[in-house]
């Protein structure tokens, strides 16, 4: 040996590396090290070769790039000795993994290692097999592998029974070679060579549900023997754990059962017994002993098992439950999960229980119970764990407090029979944990709210309290401040009472103090602060008085540097101060929410499980629809879309289920791409008809209210973001129309009041067959003469209208004359469903404004 | 199934890493970044189990006292990766086995033992676990065979680190 050569020794260098002060002087090291060892590779050192590996699978362990040192792997197995034999391959296994090619070259040298006589070689052969062989080294070695299976040593033995389970996760295919052999490894005494045995087997049947069928009909007698044996054997020095004989085998036994009595009842009825056994007999104060009986309860609930044995497989769950080991209890959550599907009476009983660890302090025992109480949540039971939940929710880390708000809104939403239950419970989780609770979510409530009339003067004057105490809930604010904005006039004037409430009184300076407080307040973001200027616009026709002092606060922020706010801001201070006529009629209340509609589509979008809330009503047509003046609008003519239906025609890019209730709530800031349209469906309306030129969409020409001629059709583009929407409500979506059509259709009398008649005609060309022509005849049934008579449509999203200009805008008394006009529909969705318009006639007689207004639903199939 | 074996010192020095399932270098040194920040925060009251990226992690802290001039006091987690399906309670008994048998080869291991004999760690942790499945539930044998296999060792020509 040149002590020149090959530089220090393991151990010095080892030394030398961790008294390193600094990682610069760690690399330095390093990389001496890796140069010595390069340059005795590439001069074919044969002396120090090993040595060489061995530091370079320290400084691998290190994390320094080691490859050039593959090779000599490869060297020291091929040689001759066994200590080098068992470097080479000790280094094989640390610095390859089985994708590289290199390893290929290795399987030469380890088909003539398996053949060896030599046990030791032998097993260093199958331990690197075992632990790294690729799918084409398993193909090649697997006949030695087999042979090595049937040697006498047990030392080999179960390292061949381990390898093949590596070669046939590989190669499934050859999993039959191994059936027989397997089956025989059950019948030896050697403990080592059993446990692989069993493990093989088990595998096995995972692979291969002929090997499953085999081991079954051959073996199961066999298993249950052995298992007896071991659960039964006396105290035995060399396997004993904590008092029991072998743990190990006990539970790959189970394990193995398992396997075969899945799906088969005789196999399971004959395992009941031995099953029980070791169920009941196993002591549980040690963790060895537990490790058994959780791997027998999983056994048990695998399997077809009687139900006794299922209820003593629970309790034994149960008891885990109240252990004082942490990890007990969370293998026991965990299990308590899969047997919720099993048998959910018998795992309610320990409710009590896992209500207590979902307020353990181990975050992962938190998180299980959390999941598993939600499983367990049923109608009778969801009140009290609601309560339960929520005043762990004042009390919970931060970090928990995420999970905790989702699963109560789960819970409340799916179980709530009785809306104002829900109600009050989504303000409990705003006012603790509003930061956490997710847009759909708080939409709902809304959504809810608004369909629950006699709630809303309740609602109102609980947020308002909420919003003392947590308004920093950002959620919470944002609710308070759409419902205030609504509903103003009913927190002011103490509407709707309920008994249970404490008397109130609230002015209408204090509404707006809190709206302020919102828009001010540093930490609002843009969304909430939208929401609140919008609020204020709707007080500000509620509550005249405070229309000054409003106007002064939206003024500020006419300068806002966020460009929706400054929108907004100028806008509505447009309104407030020149345009009061047409104020209140903008800001009315809004339409009823379509729960169901909504539910609906949340579902289909958000593919969760929410069931309709029976006690709601899908909304009837609202009192006071808003028509914007959309008419000749041609395609995508932001109609608003107050009830959202007919909801999945048109795919509208952005539409998530939050889309139509941003446009609502006044908020739709983020969700439109960006073409330059206007992001919000609050300010759609204002721009249709206030006609203000703002940066939105359109270069038409300005419309104004009632304009008295028909109007000139102008085309747009289309804006991607079709907030499109219509103001049809609850259309069938399920137009079935005949498949063949006629080419003549009838004329409809589409509407008829007792002071006007209008009269669908249609033609449509041959080769165009969703395009249709109206033509249109209006007839006044009264004695007065109309005036400035205009004609109003809405279709739905699917369809485009076209308006042309009407004949005149004069309607004589009594029928002595008519008003026609043409319009022209094209049904995208010609076919599959039918035409729908709503109309609407605004006009003079004798000079005061009329106006009349209805839906079209008989229109002839086929249009 | 267990996928990898990986020793971490408290300063989340790696002293031993095996690899059951396909890992190439580079995700190894993820892997082990990702583990030992999630494992060596992890406060002593809590359970063993942690869930990581659809596997589960069992991981154990064995502390011991190393009486050395400078009077050290290191400890060393032993982390397990299984899958979500294993039985966890048993791969605890597992490491248990092999600290066991670490401290019978080495007589009361300390983490110095596995840093200077890393290589004989290797052996011993390959008598136990082939595959990523148990091999031995004996220790009485797995010193045996380790016990043979130095002899064996020293009977050939000597070849020392």
């Amino acid at each position: 040996m040149n002590p020149f050569s090959s530089g220090t020794r393991l151990r010095d260098m080892i030394r030398a590396i961790r008294a390193c002060k600094t990682a610069a002087e760690e690399r330095a090291v390093v990389r001496k090290e890796c140069a010595a060892i390069r340059s005795a590779i590439s001069e074919n050192d044969q002396d120090y070769r090993h040595r060489n590996i061995a530091k370079l699978m320290f400084i691998h362990m290190l994390g320094y790039p080691t490859h050039f040192g593959q090779m000599e792997c490869l060297k020291l197995i091929a040689a001759s000795g066994f200590p080098e034999k068992r470097i080479g391959y000790l280094g094989l296994m640390l610095l390859l993994d089985e994708r590289q090619e290199v390893l290929m070259l290795v399987t030469n040298s380890l088909k003539q290692d398996l053949n060896l006589s030599n046990q030791y070689i032998v097993g260093l052969a199958l331990c690197a097999l075992g632990n790294i062989c690729s799918a084409e080294m398993a193909r090649d070695l697997a006949p030695e592998v087999e042979r090595s299976l049937l040697t006498r040593d047990p030392n080999i033995k179960k390292k061949a029974a381990l390898c093949s389970i590596r070669i046939i996760r590989k190669v499934p295919d050859l999993a039959e070679n191994f059936l027989s052999p397997a089956a025989s490894l059950l019948k030896e005494k050697h403990h080592g060579v059993l446990i692989a045995g069993v493990q093989l087997c088990t595998d096995l049947c995972k692979v291969s549900a002929d090997a499953s069928n085999y081991l079954r009909k051959n073996c199961t007698e066999g298993l249950v023997r052995l298992l007896r044996d071991v659960s039964n054997s006396p105290y035995a020095p060399e396997y004993d754990i904590a008092g029991i004989t072998d743990p190990f085998l006990h539970i790959r036994l189970l394990r193995l059962m398992r396997m075969l009595g899945q799906g088969d009842s005789d196999t399971s009825e004959y395992i009941n017994d031995i099953l029980a056994q070791v169920a009941s007999k196993t002591e549980s104060n040690k963790n060895a002993g537990n490790a058994i009986l959780y791997e027998c309860v999983e056994t048990i609930m695998g399997i077809e098992a009687t139900s006794g044995l299922r209820v003593l497989a629970i309790n034994i769950l149960g008891r885990f439950l109240s252990n004082r080991d942490n990890n007990i209890r969370y293998v026991a959550l965990n299990m308590l999960m899969k047997a919720v599907a099993v048998d959910s009476q018998a795992v309610q009983r320990h409710r009590t229980t896992i209500l207590e660890c979902v307020k353990d302090s181990d975050a992962s025992i938190r998180k299980r119970a959390l999941e598993l109480v939600f499983l367990l949540v049923n109608d009778t039971n969801v009140k009290p764990l609601t309560k339960e939940l929520i005043d762990y929710l004042e009390v919970s880390d931060q970090d928990f407090k995420g999970d905790l708000t989702a699963k109560i809104c789960l819970i409340v939403e799916k179980f709530s029979q009785e809306k104002k239950w829900y109600i009050d419970q989504m303000f409990k989780v705003l006012s603790l944990g509003g930061n956490f609770v997710k847009d759909d979510v708080w939409h709902a409530l809304i959504v809810a709210i608004s369909n629950a009339p006699d709630l809303q003067g309740y609602s109102v004057r609980s947020l308002y309290k909420a919003f003392q105490t947590s308004s920093e809930q950002v959620c919470l604010v944002r609710v308070t401040v759409w419902c205030i904005g609504e509903y103003g006039e009913m927190l002011v004037n103490n509407v709707g009472v309920l008994e249970v409430e404490e008397p109130m009184t609230v002015t209408e300076s204090d509404a707006v103090d809190v709206l302020e407080a919102c828009l001010t307040r540093y930490s609002s973001d843009i969304a909430t602060r939208s929401m609140s200027l919008i609020a204020l616009l709707k007080l500000s026709s509620r509550f005249p008085p405070t229309s000054e002092r409003i106007k002064d606060i939206i003024t500020v922020h006419k300068g806002s540097v966020a460009l929706e706010l400054q929108q907004r801001a100028i806008e509505f201070n447009s309104i407030i101060q020149r345009h009061q006529n047409i104020k209140s009629s903008l800001v009315e209340r809004m339409p009823v929410l379509d729960e169901s509609a909504y539910i609906g589509k949340r579902t289909s979008s958000s593919q969760a499980n929410i069931v309709a809330d029976k006690s709601s009503q899908p909304s009837s047509t609202a009192t006071t629809l808003k028509f914007p003046n959309g008419v000749a609008k041609p395609p995508a003519a932001p109609l608003v879309d107050l009830l959202d239906l007919s909801a999945d025609d048109t795919p509208v890019p952005s539409s998530t289920s939050n889309d139509f209730l941003h446009d609502l709530l006044g908020i739709g800031l983020t969700n439109s791409p960006s073409s330059g349209t206007a992001p919000s469906g609050g300010t759609d309306i204002l721009m249709d008809l206030l006609s203000i030129g703002t940066p939105v969409q359109n270069d038409t020409a300005p419309k104004v209210v009632s304009s008295n001629q028909g109007f000139a059709p102008t085309t747009k583009p289309a804006p991607t973001t079709s907030q499109v929407m219509d103001l049809l409500d609850g259309l069938p979506s399920n137009g079935s129309l005949p498949g063949s059509q006629t080419p003549v259709y009838p004329s409809i009398t589409a509407f008829e009041s007792s002071t006007l008649r209008i009269m669908f005609s249609f033609t449509k060309q041959p080769e165009k067959p969703h395009v249709t022509e109206i033509h249109v005849t209006f007839v006044n049934l009264s004695s007065d003469a109309y005036t400035d008579f205009v004609f109003q449509a809405a279709v739905p999203k699917f369809v485009q209208l076209h308006l042309d200009p009407a004949s005149s805008n004069q309607l004589a008394a009594s029928g002595n004359g008519t008003i026609t006009q043409t319009l022209t529909v094209t049904n995208s969705q010609h076919g599959q469903k039918a035409l729908a318009m709503r109309v609407r006639m605004v006009y003079k007689v004798n000079n005061q404004d009329k106006s009349e207004q209805g839906q079209i639903n008989n229109f002839p199939p086929g249009l | 199934q267990i996928h990898f074996v990986i020793l971490i010192s408290r300063q989340g020095k790696v002293r031993l890493t095996k690899w059951y399932s396909p890992y190439q270098q580079k995700e190894r040194s993820t892997v082990i970044r990702e583990l030992s920040g999630l494992i060596l925060t992890r406060g002593p009251k809590l359970c063993n189990f942690v869930e990581w990226k659809g596997f589960k992690v069992v991981y154990r802290r064995h502390d011991s006292i190393i009486l050395v001039i400078l009077n050290l006091y290191a400890s060393l987690y032993f982390c397990i990766c299984i899958d979500p399906d294993d039985n966890e309670l048993e791969i605890l008994e597992i490491i248990h086995h092999f600290v066991e048998i670490l401290d019978r080869y080495f007589g009361s291991v300390c983490e110095l033992d596995l840093i200077f004999n890393f290589h004989k760690a290797y052996y011993i942790l390959d008598e136990i676990l082939i595959a990523g499945e148990l091999q031995e539930s004996s220790k009485k044998t797995v010193a045996r065979l380790i016990a043979a296999q130095v002899n064996v060792t020293e009977r050939c020509v000597s070849l020392a680190f």
